[in-house]
């Protein structure tokens, strides 16, 4: 932990209501949903239902006040004045860097990289593990199912260095194959770079044995973890992932702002990614002396606001994180798939066992597109297109898809009002 | 649903949409185009056959949402047969009704996409096929369209 200035002015304590349990009895979204004021709006005349959660989750009051409160009365730059502000801009940056620790559990906070989000932090171990370990006819082991931004930064790596990209299938069930991953690693694999949970499909990988199969082979393992840290628990070292990344703005934080978790093996052997200030401890002309971890990775001044922001959000969901809330989520899904299979002519595609937060689906006759633009004149905001992951939609040879993605505010009058809403524009499309 | 909605998804467009006329392979022609909306998924095939600066035939393949297909089927009703430089003043025409509203005379039934205007996220659906079009009338080299610049 660093060591707090002594001048700090009060910090917002959560509310009461914050640290409420969760219980049958008590009811969750309530509680929730008027700690968001962006909810309460009406949008085409009617009230906002947010089902867009995947691409991006809305800001709670605690996260909203932690970033006034910074820039009214912290702002300055960090590690380098010794003015008071400097002092507690640098505090409340690193002590967010400490709640995101303890909220993935990693071992040390030497091992939580401040990045943009979960795309920088996959193309910075891209580079590292371009820049230090691969060799021409070394082999990246990904998914069928990633994100663009889990393939593309592989992509490239691979053009550089001549290495080759493995794939693993998606099973129709919107499963990882997981015999063909194992047929698929060799002594030329390098690293396998896998999704936690699928933003197109909802799927809940297995990735701890993905990981203890790859170790087996002692080939590490990034987790894009993208859509996972709102949705389930993680912790990495019982993951024993070698890389973890996400993204603030999906769990409920700022944009701008994610979080790069690498075992420090591995950070001490990557080179630097960007060079400049804050990344070094001595520059001459003729030589550069690196920072210590997790300095070494993060060059220029960083989006302190937003990892303020960051810890603020971890901090607030961590009242909720527990049982009843996974519950919760997987009631609304279910309830969601049973109301949408009671439609005719809806498709849900990705029928993973393990499924969460996320519904993807098409209806016949209606292009997503236009679906989308129907519902959002219901007031219902869903995501219409191929999720930025295009080679999903190749395996179930849908252009695209409509997303309807869940949050711990969502209700199940949410996904009535989805349902009508749906109702509504296939009769008005007749 | 609201009189936009009505406006936009009009009788003619969900025709269009659903039957798109002059939807198919046109071979022999002179010129195939490609056109992509990577945001929403969207792929045309534009094939044109421009013999003596006249566009003799037009027609397309592909899929995407109804406001981009219906847009794309009376399209190629309406620049089949005129000259290069009149189909070029018709993009220009076309453009300025889907961006600004203002119609010209002689844009015949193309006026049912103005609704679109007022639905900036779908303008580029009713738009990706005229560029293409335009793209290969102005004589650039074959490189696929797309509607993300
Ligand atoms: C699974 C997954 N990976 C990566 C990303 C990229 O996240 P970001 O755009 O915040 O870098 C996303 C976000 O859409 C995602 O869902």
């Amino acid at each position: 932990m660093v060591e707090r200035p002594h001048q700090q002015p009060s910090q917002q304590q959560p509310s009461d209501s914050q640290s409420t349990v969760i219980s049958g009895r008590h009811c969750l979204t309530d509680e929730v949903r008027h700690q968001f004021p962006i909810l309460h709006q009406q949008v085409h005349g009617q009230p906002l239902v947010y089902l867009d959660n995947a691409a991006t989750t809305q800001k709670p009051n605690a996260v909203l006040q932690a970033l006034d409160h910074y820039y009214r009365c912290d702002n300055a730059n960090v590690h380098r004045g010794v003015h008071a502000l400097s002092e507690r801009a640098t505090w409340a940056m690193e002590s967010a860097r400490d709640t995101i620790q303890q909220f993935i559990n990693a071992a040390s906070r030497e091992e939580v990289v401040f990045v943009r989000g979960t795309t920088e932090g996959i193309n910075l171990v891209a580079h590292g593990v371009a820049e230090s370990i691969l060799q021409p006819g070394d082999e990246i082991v990904i998914s069928a199912m990633e994100h663009h931004s889990n393939i593309v930064p592989w992509q490239l790596v691979c053009q550089r260095t001549q290495a080759v990209l493995k794939v693993i299938p998606i099973l129709p069930s919107g499963e990882l194959d997981l015999e063909a991953y194992q047929q698929l690693l060799s002594e030329r694999s390098r690293l396998v770079a896998i999704s936690h949970i699928s933003n197109a499909l909802g799927t809940i990988n297995p990735v701890a044995k993905i990981i203890s199969i790859a170790h087996d082979h002692g080939i590490p393992v990034l987790v894009d973890g993208a859509q996972a840290v709102a949705h389930t628990p993680v912790d990495v070292q019982a993951l024993d992932c070698d890389f973890y990344v996400f993204s603030g703005h999906k769990v409920y934080g700022p944009t701008g702002i994610g979080v790069l978790y690498g075992k420090q093996v591995w950070l001490d052997r990557f080179p630097p990614y960007q060079g400049g200030g804050e990344m070094i401890r001595r520059v001459s002309f003729d030589h550069t002396e690196f920072n210590t971890l997790p300095y070494k990775f993060e060059a220029g001044t960083p989006a302190i606001a937003e990892a303020v922001g960051l810890g603020a959000a971890l901090q607030w969901f961590s009242h909720y994180r527990q049982h009843s809330l996974w519950e919760h989520e997987a009631t609304l899904l279910y309830q969601l798939q049973a109301q949408l299979k009671t439609l005719s002519g809806v498709t849900i595609i990705g029928n993973a066992k393990e499924k969460t937060a996320v519904c993807s689906f098409t209806v016949a006759g209606i292009h997503p597109h236009d679906l989308g633009t129907l519902l959002d004149h219901c007031g219902i905001a869903v995501r219409a297109g191929h999720h930025c992951a295009m080679p999903v939609m190749d395996f179930f040879n849908v252009p695209a898809t409509v997303r309807a993605s869940l949050a711990i505010y969502n209700t199940t009058e949410d996904i009535a009002r989805l349902i009508k809403g749906l109702e509504q524009s296939m009769e008005f499309w007749q | 649903m609201n009189p936009e909605l009505k406006q936009l998804y009009q009788e003619l467009i969900m025709d269009h949409g659903r039957q798109p006329r002059n939807f198919h392979k046109l071979s022999p022609c002179t010129h195939v185009q490609q056109a992509d909306n990577p945001l929403c998924g969207d792929q045309l095939t534009l094939y044109l056959d421009i013999k003596n600066g006249v566009v003799q035939d037009i027609a397309f393949q592909g899929h995407g949402c109804a406001i981009s297909m219906a847009s794309t089927s009376m399209m190629t009703q309406a620049i089949k047969g005129k000259s290069v430089e009149a189909a070029l003043t018709l993009f220009k025409q076309f453009h300025e009704l889907i961006m600004s509203g203002e119609s010209s005379e002689n844009m015949g039934r193309l006026i049912v996409l103005s609704g679109v205007k007022a639905f900036p996220m779908r303008v580029k659906c009713a738009t990706l096929a005229w560029h293409a079009l335009e793209h290969v009338l102005s004589a650039n080299d074959g490189q696929a369209i797309t509607t993300e610049y």
